[in-house]
């Protein structure tokens, strides 16, 4: 008998304990975000307090000079995430209708992995597999297409050098088509069946049901998807670094090299010596995480309602 | 009501009110399970035999917004107490659920896991116990040369046994049952309801069930259940053959909406 | 109206095979980076790449051993830091909290910071490990790669602990198991197999990482295995060799790059294969 109350005692102590341990851990979490905002804000401050917003609107980057203006690096990021957006979106959505409503049950697992697969080829590897293979092809064969047909736009003036915005675009784009269209995926499978039968029964073709019933019913979600694509792109690095060709001049064209935020503190965090450069560049780190975060935000709450539902049933 | 002298209260429920959050789901439950004889509790589904059943092992404690009214008496303490050890609570009273739930792990150590909890370890004294477990149950000589394989990968009838087998090891004083054969074939059905007869010798037993000649065949008292009041608790043989109230008669008889 | 019908129908027809030069397009890009990186790659695979040091600039000869062993170090210590912090993160989120207002916001955050720029964690290290210390080191590359797994071992931890039936846990209860017990003999047996997946799919993300390694572990030409030294990773080798002017780091590079993509790869496949097993059984 003794034994026993002493292992009742016991199991409660180790339950309080356990409980204990693992909400810490959850808890970490938290505190881990609200961490990674605060040192980056304390680190940037004399940033911050030197530059004012200047830094936001100021195109002269010269760490030479001590002169910091972000605006290439953050025009940069905006313009490469757009170009990424663009090409997968549409991308996305079709593989997306290709996995659910078109692919033979057989084959849908192979594609939809295969797809899933791209995700998980690291950055770099996009990175130097763009800079080595695709960078020479485009500028043997598109980019100069480009600039004879479509040069009257001053977006695809300059020389056909293969890297620059639009490759970095491209690139990126293939890498966050994994992450949209396997959100778009899981959305449209969320589509009630009866009101797609519902399409069906009057008659209309596949088509017609995904336009008219599927796509509407998804709209929020694949507006989540897109934005979580976004999210990705906005601070995609080692894939921008070696696409883009960090020049930290402007220019309207999309084939001339220039920069991104996140390409900005790969080349050159290393190699900033003095405080004040190194508190730029964190400062180019805060308004990255600031917008992802954001857009990340943003992404979530409107997918949310889409999460296959998870509630306890009882035994 | 005549000879109910030959066993003694078990359980006695007084007064129960139960509340999923603000849904209540029994009213003023009011009955006695006798001591090593089958309580069986009948009525239409979703009329809280469930939930009665569970307020029993104070399951519903898991999940928040669950509230109990009155009381249950489990050898003169009430079990509704807040400073109740729920954990002790559990060991006393086994439970079998609707659908088999082995444990992710081999036959034996399913069986083996409440003994250890009641501090058993040494391993001669371990085989004993599951055996003798597994014997009470009728399953030893199907399953023996298969300890050491995944519980997952029995048939379900077996896999019901197995839990029950499981529910007795720890020599529980009580064990409820909620509906255990709605998931089986008739075969495994008969096999568990065999076994009840001979679990009664040693345990208190309360069994939920959806199949009126399985009360019938089984229990020696019987509860009607309906919209979370009890009806009628009687013996079963008269519930059976001379109820007291027109809805007892009306659903035991299949004339029931 | 016949007209209207084969147009609709034209229309359909074209439509879906747009879906179709979609999902091409998709694995079309799949398998041209990886016979680029096979083909580039497999020739500098021989014995020295994985035995010796790097030679100098232009010189022939030599290898990637200290990248190699520094990525196994580091993403090592990653793992031994970041799994059991995300298990039990992830056993707090399914197994205590799973209505509480307290878990979902971590959820929440969790599913941000999986997403995040690996970039800005680099940062972060180097802010609160690096500069105070005054040097890079393969704690804080670990470090780095430790907070960028920890939500993805989180979540799937999570995801995997909820695979488990609530009967299950209950039936555990029920003979009297206290709740700590059933977490750990009942509940984390249920999920082994997923939780080692959602591990190993974690493992293979932060081997390939490069961009919060760049400030956080730096590099070295050397072997080092003092973990408060600067210390050499394969990814970031390769991040230095392909951006040099010499052939010779070009050929290196690209072994390190099919080192990495195709372990990378390989521990993908396996894990959907150990995850399809078990819901075929
Ligand atoms: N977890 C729960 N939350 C809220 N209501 C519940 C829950 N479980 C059961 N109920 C409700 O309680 C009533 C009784 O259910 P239950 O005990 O399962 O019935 P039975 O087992 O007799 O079929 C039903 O109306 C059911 O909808
Ligand atoms: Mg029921």
């Amino acid at each position: 008998m003794m034994r026993i109350l002493d292992r009742h005692k016991r199991d409660r102590f180790a339950d309080f304990l356990f409980k204990g341990v693992s909400s810490f851990f959850a808890l970490l979490i938290i505190v881990l975000m609200l961490f990674l905002f605060v040192v980056l804000a304390i680190e940037s401050a004399p940033a911050i307090k030197a530059f004012g917003f200047k830094f936001i609107y100021s195109t002269d980057w010269n760490p030479v000079r001590a002169s910091f203006g972000a605006l290439p690096a953050i025009y940069g990021t905006i313009v490469l995430s757009a170009i990424a957006i663009v090409i997968a979106v549409p991308v996305s959505i079709g593989i997306a209708v290709f996995l659910t409503e078109m692919a033979p049950k057989k084959i849908r697992g192979p594609v939809g992995a295969a797809i899933e697969l791209l995700a998980s080829i690291p950055s770099i590897i996009y990175g130097m597999w763009g800079l080595f293979v695709f960078a020479p092809f485009l500028s043997a064969y598109v980019e100069p297409f480009l600039i004879e047909n479509f040069g009257f736009l001053p977006l695809f003036r300059g020389t056909p050098l293969g890297i620059g915005m639009l490759p970095a675009g491209f690139i990126l784009a293939i890498m966050i088509i994994p992450f949209i269209s396997s959100v778009i995926r899981d959305v449209f499978l969320m589509v009630p069946p009866m009101l797609k039968e519902s399409g069906y029964g009057m008659g209309a073709t596949k088509f017609e049901v995904i336009w008219n019933i599927v796509i509407p019913f998804a709209r929020s979600g694949i507006m989540g998807a897109v934005i979580l694509g976004l999210g990705r792109a906005l601070g995609e690095t080692m894939a921008v670094t070696f696409m883009i060709g960090n020049s930290h001049d402007l220019s309207i064209s999309l084939l001339d090299p220039a920069t991104s935020i996140s390409a900005t503190l790969a080349n050159e965090f290393t190699e900033a010596v003095d405080d004040i450069y190194l508190s730029g560049l964190v400062e180019l780190g805060l308004i990255l995480f600031a917008i992802t975060f954001v857009v990340l935000a943003l992404s979530k709450l409107m997918t949310m309602r889409f999460a296959p539902q998870k509630g306890r049933g009882k035994a | 009501m005549n000879d109910n002298n030959n066993h003694n209260d078990k359980i006695i429920i007084k007064g129960l009110n139960f509340y999923y959050g603000s849904k209540q789901a029994l009213y003023n439950v009011t009955i006695a399970v006798k001591e090593n004889e089958v309580t069986a509790l009948i009525g239409p589904s979703g009329c809280g035999k469930t939930t009665f059943l569970r307020c029993l092992n104070r399951m519903h404690d898991l999940y928040a917004g669950n509230r109990y009214e009155g009381e249950i008496i489990l050898d003169n303490a009430n079990i509704l107490d807040k400073g109740l050890d729920l954990i002790k609570l559990r060991s006393k009273i086994g439970m079998v659920f609707q659908k088999p739930t082995p444990f992710p792990m081999s036959v034996f150590d399913n069986i083996a896991f409440g003994l250890k909890l009641n501090g058993i370890s040494k391993k001669s004294e371990l085989a004993a116990l599951v055996e003798k477990a597994l014997k009470d149950s009728a399953l030893w000589d199907e399953i023996k040369d298969r300890l050491n394989e995944s519980a997952l990968s029995l048939s379900g009838g077996q896999q019901q046994r197995l839990c029950i087998a499981r529910a007795i090891a720890v020599q529980p004083d009580v064990i409820l049952m909620d509906e255990p054969c709605s998931a089986l074939d008739p075969v495994a059905t008969a096999k568990i309801e065999d076994m009840m007869t001979e679990l009664k010798r040693n345990y208190t037993v309360v069994i939920v069930t959806h199949n009126m000649q399985q009360a019938a065949r089984v229990s020696e008292w019987t509860g009607f259940f309906m919209m979370g009041e009890v009806k009628e608790f009687d013996k079963t043989q008269k519930i059976f053959t001379t109820p007291s109230n027109q809805m007892t008669e009306d659903y035991i008889t299949g004339r029931f909406g | 109206m016949s007209k209207r019908y084969l147009m609709r129908r034209v229309f359909n027809c074209a439509a879906l095979s747009g879906s179709l030069l979609c999902a091409v397009f998709g694995i079309f890009f799949l398998f041209w980076i990886l016979k680029d990186v096979f083909s580039s790659g497999i020739g500098a695979m021989d014995m020295a790449f994985f035995t010796e040091l790097p030679s100098p600039p232009g010189v022939a000869g030599g290898g990637l051993a200290n990248a190699i062993w520094g990525t196994v170090l580091i993403t090592g210590m990653a793992t031994v830091i970041g799994v059991p912090a995300g298990i039990l993160a992830g056993t707090y989120l399914s197994e205590y909290g799973r209505k509480k207002r307290f878990a979902s916001v971590v959820r929440f955050l969790c599913d941000i910071l999986v997403s995040a720029p690996s970039i800005v964690i680099g940062i972060f290290v180097y802010a609160v490990l690096v500069k105070p210390f005054k040097g890079f080191s393969a704690v804080a590359g670990a470090l780095a790669l430790a907070i960028i797994m920890l939500p993805v071992v989180v979540r799937t931890a999570e995801e995997m602990l909820k695979l488990v039936p609530d009967a299950t846990r209950e039936a555990a209860l029920a003979l009297g198991a206290p709740h700590w017990k059933v977490t750990l003999q009942v509940v984390y047996r249920g999920a082994f197999r997923g939780i080692i997946t959602g591990v190993m799919l974690a493992v293979a993300r932060i081997s390939g990482e490069t961009a919060p390694l760049l400030f956080t572990s730096f590099n070295n030409a050397f072997w080092n295995s003092n973990i408060t030294e600067p210390t050499a990773s394969l990814t970031v080798t390769i991040f230095n060799y392909a951006m040099g002017p010499y052939d010779d780091w070009h050929a290196k590079a690209w072994g390190g790059a099919f080192i990495i993509t195709f372990t990378v790869l390989f521990i993908n496949i396996l894990s959907r294969l150990l995850l399809r097993g078990r819901t075929g059984s």
